[in-house]
């Protein structure tokens, strides 16, 4: 039960990771039909300009919050300078941009601060906390805890910036109806690389989370981006709070399989993910909150 | 007095295919014009240029200013909405979220709450449904919708596309009526229609345009008494 416990939460934690890299997936391709390969290695690099910060002497929730301020500027740039001149292109062009990009925020990110794994700190206590839970007492990390914590406010304040500001109902417009929203002066175009700052905000939280964890390198977001396109799929790819959802459901059923399948362990967990995508795509493409697109061709 | 919307030599383009070859019009503040004319004639084009979504040639004025040299964002800064074809409805907002976004591009921010018992009063259908996804509305709904949505801008010139396309009569003729009391606060209308028969009993002032060009125009009177331009033209 205590082992349940650990397992339970600590898959709570990292879907939380998943969670986030989902919904900045999500809100990418709602707003624009794109899915961004590069979402992953965007958030490694910011996590890397935090672990220079740190070591340059600041402390923790000060890098943490200008790394945020980074992450913004860096999507809005990107979305800029290398997207819009490609917005009109075919699907697949503007896919093999976004993959273009996540080959170079990784070599480049192994240029500046070389392929050695650097350890990251926590924000939280080491101390892990006793919880008791009817019959015996679980341990559960105090990194864990704080790190859903992390993740249930971040997802709060953006559902709270775009259900209730001015400025989130004419990024929800623009998503949904680039002409019309246009004829009610909405600049769309500046709403899609808000669109992409926000995306680069949630995944740089997702990084500097998941870094205590796994250790920082270039490929620190690797794996993290294959969860978080599970997590996109179960949810939906055209629901934002399915995508969430999903992402806790896959970080728990991954932590969940990994103890007690015996045959999977840690060395097939990953298998898992892929799996997930593979049949949810059979059984309900559409995702388990997604609507079903219906394009007219 | 000069014209509030002054349109010379105007020709418009998509791609290579020109679709207006050099339409001239121009209308007073205050009044109700409706372009009239075929499938294809080049009606819904001609708003389309004034809102500066498709590729033109020719001058467009508003008060004077040029259009132009403008983005279709800007727009709605000379107070000029634009009832698009389609209704243009965001399906995932609330009636309420939508009107909002209406009001987006207007300069005074306030005032909010006195405009959505403005446009309820015009259509109390949709303070009912105010909660409510604008998808799940009907035809009708969404096309009040459209029309109260072009209103939070407070504008100063409604551009209406085709308002009666695939709504049954009794709801065509209530939202014309409404059309009239909206003229009658101050918005001057430029509306385009297939339905030349309502229309003409809605406008004072008419276009007829032909592939890309004016072809006839004056006052709703006189050429709906007229046969032989009715016949000719506007087919009933």
């Amino acid at each position: 039960m205590e082992i349940f416990t650990q397992q339970v939460v600590s898959g709570l934690a990292t879907g939380g990771i998943y969670a986030s890299v989902a919904l900045a997936l999500v809100m990418i391709y709602q707003a624009t039909d794109v899915v961004n390969f590069a979402q992953g290695e965007m958030a490694m690099f910011a996590t890397y300009i935090c672990w220079s910060m740190l070591n340059a002497g600041l402390p923790y929730w000060g890098a943490f919050l200008a790394t945020l301020g980074f992450a913004f500027i860096g999507g809005v740039v990107i979305e800029r300078v290398v997207i819009r001149p490609v917005e009109n292109a075919p699907i697949l062009s503007i896919v093999i941009v976004t993959l273009g990009l996540l080959v170079i925020c990784n070599s480049v990110a192994g240029w500046i601060w070389t392929y050695v794994q650097k350890p990251f700190p926590s924000p939280f206590p080491s101390k892990p906390f006793k919880v008791s839970l009817g019959a015996g007492e679980t341990i559960i990390g105090a990194h864990d805890i704080g790190q859903i914590g992390i993740t249930l406010f971040v997802l709060l304040c953006i559902y709270l910036f775009f259900r209730f500001t001015p400025l989130g109902l004419a990024m929800r417009a623009a998503a949904q109806n680039p002409v019309s929203s246009r004829l009610c002066g909405i600049r769309v175009g500046w709403m899609l690389a808000l669109g992409w700052g926000l995306a680069a905000v949630f995944g740089a939280v997702a990084g500097m989370m998941v870094a205590p964890s796994l250790t920082l390198e270039p490929n620190l977001m690797g794996g993290v981006q294959i969860y978080a396109f599970a997590a996109a799929t179960l949810g939906g790819f055209t629901s934002p709070g399915g995508a969430v959802l999903g992402g806790f459901i896959v970080g728990v059923v991954e932590n969940l399989v990994g103890t007690y399948v015996s045959f999977i362990g840690t060395e097939l967990k990953f298998t898992v993910a892929l799996a997930m995508i593979i049949v949810v795509l059979l059984v309900k493409p559409s995702g388990l909150f997604g609507s079903t697109v219906v394009k007219r061709v | 007095m000069s014209a509030l919307l002054e349109v010379h030599g105007l020709e418009a383009f998509y791609g290579r295919t020109k679709a207006l070859h050099g339409v001239s019009f121009s209308m007073a503040a205050g009044g109700i014009t409706t372009i009239l004319g075929a499938n294809g004639a080049g009606k819904t084009t001609t708003l389309r240029a004034i809102s500066r979504m498709v590729r033109t040639a020719g001058t467009i004025r508003f008060e004077g200013q040029p259009l132009e040299a403008r983005v279709t964002e800007d727009i709605v800064q000379f107070g000029i909405a634009h009832a698009p074809e389609g209704r243009g409805t965001f399906v995932h907002l609330t009636v309420e979220e939508n009107l909002k976004v209406g009001a987006w591009g207007r300069r005074e921010r306030g005032g909010l709450e006195a405009d959505f018992e403005r446009v309820f009063g015009y259509f109390p259908v949709l303070r009912e449904r105010r909660r409510q996804m604008a998808g799940t509305l009907s035809g009708g709904e969404q096309q009040m919708l459209c029309v109260a949505r072009a209103l939070m801008l407070r504008p100063r010139l409604l551009l209406l596309d085709e308002p009666s396309l695939g709504l049954a009569p009794l709801v065509v003729r209530e939202i014309f009526r409404i059309l009239r009391t909206v003229n009658q606060a101050g918005v001057t209308i430029l509306l385009v229609e297939q339905n030349a028969a309502l229309a003409l009993d809605l406008a004072d002032h008419v276009f007829l345009l032909e592939t890309g060009r004016v072809v006839l125009e004056g006052p709703s009177d006189v050429l709906r008494r007229d046969d032989a331009i009715r016949r000719a033209y506007l087919g009933y």
